[in-house]
């Protein structure tokens, strides 16, 4: 069912756990769903210096998670800001369909961690388009 | 092959070498049309007579009660439409529940898309169905009732006896889905009150694709398959031979000594209850403490979700199951734990283990000490939990 990179992402996940001195935290999701993502940031220079996750849910939320830490690692914000689920998806190896969702959580993950760090900076967010992450009442188009 | 450990038998089951044996000659030498006249055909014919007996036997029919089916699903299906057709004149009304299996439940709202009332009764937080909301939802109508013997997920064993007392007493035909009964539950069909009851044989340590319905002599219901002289003109088809020998040998098995074997698949259940609930926190029993398969144990583990348990025990060569959402191909976790109670993210971190004949006490072992590891390691990453520890 998953790809050998979904596989090691899931068994082996890269920066799992809490930043004390982060300065961006994102959490997506809820438990009804059965999956929640929780980014944390450290953000300096305006680069992601350090990266961790939690997450709760399947094993493709998991690797999605762990491979979009990676993804954003060393980046600057607006790069980090641009990731995709499709990007996701694509350095996964492909997911299937019915965890196209959690590759969707990912992204918005990294994206509510950065929307929190502006916040924090006083820098309007309103140009970012952002979702809860919720299955039942996200209306966004993700590809 | 060595190193799996399989604890999904409630989902099926390894076929016992006995069974496979009685099958072969049927699948090899013995290939004539048991409707046909030469010898080789009467050999055919013999061996689904025998079979016929055998499952019988079983549950305490006669064997002229007895239809081979392609399974379960098929049973059931028969069983609720093929009720309902043939009694329709009588009324439109059938009682059922909302753990059945969908082999039930997508049968029932089929029906109710064609003009027939369906109730769904409720269970209590263990799933044990409501007597009194089944007496109060009896209405002059009700043609059918089919509850299920035990369920599949978490392994509760409904009132059936009463059941049937109150079916009789109303003059309504009563059916049971005792797939996952057969073998862990003695069944008398007329002790019960029972007029049809579903039967597969890959939970058996049968065959896959061979069933039964078990029809009460006196039943009205239509055929299900228009066809030949087969089954007594109720299932047209030629006989799967060697399939139904299989079920024969399986059935026969499963069902004597039935004491002696639920003993022993206790033991190991209630070893695997007592471990967990001792070494794991944060997890809670789903289905009846006591009155449960003997097979059967399904845990909640709190702050994690299912699929991941699955797929981390699966790297250890451990086979079960979970009604989690990510396993159930939908949205929802599980119907059966959300009927009885469980908010979504409690039924989302479910495990089925259900143990057979193959199954010991090691394995067992080697089932707990891997899952504390992993119910460890998936808390570990959940944000759930993070706030649990600082409490």
């Amino acid at each position: 069912m998953y790809s050998e990179k979904v596989m090691d992402h899931f068994s082996n996940p890269r920066n799992v756990g809490e930043l004390k001195d982060a300065n961006a935290v994102g959490e997506v999701g809820n438990a009804k769903c059965g999956d929640i993502m929780k980014i944390y940031m450290k953000i300096e220079d305006n680069r992601v210096k350090d990266v961790k996750f939690k997450t709760f849910g399947c094993g493709a939320a998991i690797a999605t998670s762990s491979i979009a830490t990676e993804m954003v690692k060393g980046k600057t914000v607006e790069e980090a800001l641009e990731l995709s689920n499709k990007a996701v998806i694509e350095a996964l190896d492909g997911l299937p369909p019915q965890k196209i969702h959690c590759s969707v959580l990912a992204e918005e993950a990294i994206k509510a961690a950065i929307i929190d760090y502006y916040k924090n900076q006083g820098i309007d967010t309103s140009h970012i388009e952002g979702c809860s992450g919720c299955c039942s009442d996200c209306h966004c188009e993700h590809e | 092959m060595s190193n799996i450990v399989y604890v999904d038998n409630a989902a099926t089951t390894k076929i016992k070498p006995e069974v496979l044996d009685k099958m072969m000659p049927y699948l090899t030498e013995f290939y004539g049309n048991p409707s046909s006249i030469y010898s080789i055909a009467n050999e055919s014919k013999k061996a689904i007579d025998k079979a016929r007996e055998k499952v019988a036997k079983a549950i305490h029919a006669d064997p002229k009660e007895i239809v081979f089916t392609s399974g379960a699903t098929e049973s059931d299906n028969w069983a609720l439409k093929g009720i309902a057709y043939a009694n329709r004149n009588k009324g439109n009304h059938i009682i059922t529940t909302k753990i059945e299996h969908h082999a039930v439940l997508h049968a029932a709202q089929q029906l109710e898309k064609e003009g027939f009332e369906v109730t769904y009764l409720d269970v209590d937080e263990f799933g044990v169905v409501d007597l009194e909301e089944l007496k109060r939802s009896i209405k002059k109508e009700t043609i059918l009732i089919s509850v299920m013997f035990a369920n599949n997920e978490i392994g509760t064993i409904e009132p059936i006896k009463e059941i049937g007392q109150i079916a009789k007493e109303k003059h309504i035909f009563f059916h049971t889905d005792a797939v996952q009964a057969i073998g862990n539950v003695p069944i008398d069909v007329n002790e019960l009150g029972l007029d049809l009851l579903s039967l597969t044989g890959h939970k058996i340590y049968g065959p896959k694709g061979i069933g039964a319905l078990y029809i009460r002599k006196g039943t009205k219901i239509l055929p299900f398959m228009n066809g030949g002289a087969q089954e007594s003109k109720r299932r047209g088809g030629t006989e799967n031979i060697a399939y139904i020998v299989g079920l024969g040998q399986a059935i026969e098995m499963a069902t004597s000594n039935i004491d002696e074997k639920v003993k022993k698949i206790s033991i190991l259940r209630d070893k695997f209850i007592r471990r967990v609930q001792e070494e794991i926190p944060y997890v809670r029993l789903n289905g009846h403490p006591s009155n449960r398969l003997c097979n059967n144990a399904n845990f909640s583990f709190r702050y994690i979700e299912g699929e991941g348990l699955l797929l981390f025990l699966d790297m250890k060569g451990i086979c079960a199951s979970s009604g989690s959402a990510c396993t159930s191909g939908s949205l929802d976790p599980s119907h059966v734990l959300l009927a009885i109670g469980l908010p979504h993210e409690i039924a989302h971190g479910s495990l089925r283990v259900t143990f057979g004949d193959f199954n010991t006490e090691q394995e067992v072992d080697y089932v707990v000490d891997e899952l504390k590891v992993i119910v460890d390691r998936l808390r570990k990453m959940s944000p759930l939990y993070e706030e649990v520890e600082k409490e």
